[in-house]
C-alpha cells in the first residue's frame, strides 16, 4: 500500500482523484472502470459506499447510488470489492460512507476491516469536527489517516481544528451546496486554499462541481494538491448505461485528458 | 455549536460540514430571540390571534361511554390551517424574520406542515418552497393546492420512495446550496440539533395548556396523556407539559400500517434499532446494513422511518411508552369518533385514538386521558373513502 504522504510527496503536480460509487452500475463493471481510471492517470481513488439517504450528494451522485444498491452492494462487498482494488495496483484508497453504514457494521471492525483490504483513510459525510472523537481513536488504531471536509463558511477557528485533527489530506468543498458538475468554479476556491496552506502542511484536495479538464487545471493553478472529480465521472457512467465499451473508452478518454492539463 | 444538542446519547448534529454554520446560525438566533420579550409578545399575539389558541380540551362523553373510561380531546384540529404545525411555523417563521432571512423552505410528508409553512410564508411575505414527495403529492392533492393558492412553490421529489424522508434528503440538499439567504423550518421533533429543541418548544404549548385545562377542568392531573408519533411534534409538544408528573402515563402511538410482522409498517420506535439519519441518532427501521426502510401507512404524516431522538430517549428512560396502532383500527377509530362526537380526525391523530379503542375493558372507568387531536381529517376523506367506501 502505498501512503498519501508517499503518493503527495513524489507528485510535482496537483493528484488526479477520481470518484466512483462501489458497485455503480453492477460490481464487475465498477472494478473494470476503477481499473481502468488507475492505469489511465489516478493518483488517488475516492470510494463511496452507497447509501439509501445521501444527503450530501446531489441527484448524480444518488442516482449511482440507489443502481448499485439494487445490484446488490452491501459494505461487506464494498470492502471486498476495495481489497481487489489495492490488489491490482497499490494506489491509496479514501472511503467516503455515511455514519449510519458504519454505525450498522461497528465502527472498529469496520476501520480494521477497510485497514486490512489496504484502504487509507474514511471520510464520513454526516460527521462533523465536533463528534469525531466517536471514530478518530479506533480509525487511528486501525492505522488509518484521517481526512475531513471544510468549506468555503468554514469559520477560520473550526478550519483551524479541522487542520488539526487531518492526517491524510483537507477534503475541501469548491463551492456551497452539494456534489454535481457544475459549469463555474466558486471564486471562493482560490482564497480558501491560501488559507488552508498557510494554516497546514497537510495536502489540500477539492472537490465538488469540477467537471472538466480545464477547471482541474484551475483548481491546480490555485494550489491544490489534488483534484477530485465525482460527479462528472458518475456522469458518464449514467450516460452510456446502455453501452459498457463506449463507458469504459468516455471514462479513460477523460481521466487522460484531466492527466494531461495536470502535467 | 454551543450545545450538543443530545437528550442521553440521542440527537447530535450529524451533518456535512457546509450545513454547521447555518445550524450554529439558528441556534444562535433561538438562544438570542426565545425568552426575549417583545418576540414572546408577538408570537402569544399570532399563536391568540391568528393560529386560535388557547384550544379547548373537550371532554368527548360519547367517545368515552363507547371505551368505557373518560377521554378529553385537546382540540389541535380547530387550530388555523387544521393541525398543531402551525404552533411551529409561526414560531420559527417569526424566527427565520428576526433573523432577516427571506426565504423559507421546509419538507411535509401529510402536506401539513407545509400548508402551514405556506400560510406563514403568505403572512410574512416570504418566499415559501415545499419539498414534497411525489407519492405524498398524489395521496394529499387538496393540501398541495392549498399551499399553491397561499404562492408556495410546491417541489416534487422523485428520489426513493417519494415520501416524507426523501423530501427530507431534497430540502436539505437544497438548503446546503441556499444557505445565505433561506431558513430551513423543519416540521417535526427531529433531524439534526437545534430543530428538535426548537421544535419541542414552539409546540410546547399543546402541553402547558392542556395540563392547566386538567387541573381547572377535572380537577387533577389526567391518569394517562397519548398522542401519535411519526417524527413527534405533536406528542412532544404534549408530552412535556406533563414530562414532570411522573404518576401521569405518556403513551406514544405509532403508525402499524399492514401490520408489524410486515415491513409496511412505521412503527420505528416500536420495532426499530438506533442508527444515525437526518442529522440525528435515534431509532430507525432499517436492514442488517443499515440502509434505511422503505415505510408505508395509511398516515402520511407518521410514513417516515425515523423518529425525533427526544422520544428516543423518553422510550430509553421509561418516561414513555410507545405501541402502535394498525391501518384497520385506525381506520374504524377514524369512523367512531365521527359517529359519536362529528369531529373528523386526522388519519394521524386516528392512531392515538386507536389505542384508546384497544384499551377498552382494560382501565378502570374513572380513567381520565388526554388524548391530543392533533389534526382535523378533511384531508383523509378521499383516502378513507378509498379503503371504506360508502354505500
Amino acid at each position: 500500500m502505498t501512503t498519501y504522504k508517499e503518493t503527495f510527496g513524489k507528485l510535482n503536480r496537483a493528484a488526479l482523484i477520481p470518484f466512483f460509487v462501489i458497485g455503480d452500475p453492477d460490481y464487475d463493471t465498477c472494478l473494470e472502470l476503477v481499473k481502468a481510471a488507475i492505469d489511465t492517470g489516478a493518483d488517488i481513488l475516492e470510494l463511496g459506499i452507497p447509501f439509501s439517504d445521501p444527503i450530501a450528494d446531489g441527484p448524480t451522485i444518488q442516482k449511482a447510488d440507489i443502481r448499485a444498491l439494487a445490484n446488490g452492494m452491501t459494505p461487506q462487498k464494498a470492502l471486498e470489492f476495495i481489497g481487489k482494488v489495492t490488489e491490482y495496483k497499490p494506489v491509496p484508497i479514501g472511503l467516503l460512507v455515511y455514519y449510519n453504514l458504519v454505525w450498522q457494521y461497528g465502527i472498529e471492525r469496520f476501520f480494521k476491516d477497510f485497514k486490512s483490504v489496504g484502504g487509507s483513510s474514511v471520510l464520513i459525510a454526516d460527521l462533523s469536527i465536533d463528534d469525531a472523537d466517536e471514530v478518530l481513536a479506533p480509525a487511528q488504531a486501525a492505522g488509518l489517516e484521517t481526512v475531513f471536509m471544510t468549506t468555503p463558511i468554514t469559520a477560520e477557528d473550526r478550519m483551524q481544528r479541522i487542520c488539526e485533527k487531518t492526517t491524510g489530506f483537507i477534503y475541501t468543498v469548491s463551492t456551497l451546496g452539494v456534489t454535481g458538475a457544475r459549469d463555474t468554479l466558486s471564486d471562493r476556491v482560490k482564497p480558501l486554499i491560501g488559507k488552508l496552506k498557510a494554516m497546514t502542511d497537510t495536502p489540500v484536495c477539492v472537490g465538488f462541481g469540477i467537471s472538466s479538464s480545464s477547471q482541474a487545471r484551475e483548481v491546480a493553478d490555485a494550489g491544490a494538491d489534488g483534484v477530485i472529480i465525482g460527479s462528472r465521472i458518475v456522469r458518464i457512467i449514467e450516460n452510456n448505461l446502455g453501452n459498457k465499451a463506449a463507458m469504459k473508452s468516455e471514462l479513460t478518454d477523460f481521466i487522460k485528458n484531466v492527466h494531461e492539463v495536470l502535467q | 455549536m454551543k450545545h450538543k444538542g443530545r437528550f442521553g446519547t440521542f440527537g447530535g448534529f450529524y451533518v456535512p460540514e457546509v450545513l454547521i454554520p447555518a445550524l450554529e446560525e439558528i441556534e444562535v438566533a433561538f438562544d438570542r430571540w426565545k425568552d426575549d420579550p417583545q418576540f414572546i409578545a408577538e408570537l402569544d399575539g399570532l399563536y391568540r390571534f391568528y393560529a386560535g389558541r388557547p384550544t379547548p380540551l373537550y371532554r368527548a362523553k360519547r367517545f368515552s361511554e363507547l371505551v368505557g373510561f373518560n377521554v378529553y380531546l385537546k382540540r389541535e384540529d380547530l387550530l388555523h390551517g387544521g393541525a398543531h404545525k402551525v404552533n411551529n411555523t409561526l414560531g420559527q417563521g417569526l424566527l427565520a424574520r428576526y433573523m432577516g432571512k427571506t426565504k423559507l423552505i421546509a419538507e411535509t410528508g401529510a402536506g401539513q406542515h407545509g400548508l402551514a409553512t405556506s400560510m406563514i410564508g403568505a403572512l410574512f411575505g416570504m418566499e415559501t418552497k415545499i419539498f414534497m414527495g411525489k407519492t405524498d403529492i398524489a395521496r394529499q392533492n387538496v393540501n398541495v393546492h392549498k399551499m399553491k393558492l397561499c404562492g408556495a412553490e410546491v417541489i416534487p421529489v422523485e428520489g426513493g420512495t417519494g415520501t416524507l424522508k426523501d423530501a427530507i434528503n431534497d430540502a436539505l440538499r437544497y438548503w446546503t446550496a441556499h444557505v445565505d439567504d433561506t431558513f430551513y423550518l423543519f416540521g417535526t421533533a427531529g433531524g439534526p440539533h437545534p430543530y428538535p429543541t426548537i421544535v419541542k418548544h414552539f409546540q410546547s404549548p399543546i402541553g402547558v395548556e392542556a395540563r392547566k385545562q386538567c387541573l381547572e377542568q377535572i380537577g387533577k392531573l389526567p391518569d394517562i396523556v397519548t398522542a401519535c408519533v411519526g417524527g413527534g411534534s405533536n406528542a412532544i409538544g404534549i408530552f412535556c407539559g406533563f414530562e414532570a408528573d411522573p404518576q401521569v402515563r405518556l403513551v406514544g402511538v405509532e403508525g402499524g400500517g399492514k401490520g408489524l410482522d410486515t415491513h409496511e409498517h412505521c412503527a420505528t420506535l416500536v420495532t426499530g434499532s438506533v442508527g444515525v439519519l437526518h442529522g440525528a441518532q435515534t431509532y430507525l427501521l432499517q436492514d442488517e446494513n443499515g440502509q434505511i426502510r422503505e415505510t408505508e401507512c395509511i398516515s402520511a404524516g407518521l410514513d417516515y422511518p425515523g423518529v425525533g431522538p427526544e422520544h428516543a430517549y423518553l422510550k430509553e428512560t421509561g418516561r414513555a411508552e410507545y405501541v402502535s396502532a394498525d391501518d384497520e383500527s385506525v381506520l374504524d377509530a377514524f369512523a367512531a369518533l365521527i359517529r359519536t362526537e362529528g369531529i373528523i380526525p386526522a388519519l394521524e391523530s386516528s392512531h392515538a385514538l386507536a389505542w384508546l379503542m384497544s384499551m377498552k375493558g382494560k382501565l378502570p372507568h374513572e380513567t381520565n386521558i388526554v388524548a391530543n387531536l392533533s389534526g382535523r381529517g378533511d384531508k383523509d376523506v378521499g383516502i378513507v373513502e378509498s379503503y371504506r367506501p360508502l354505500e
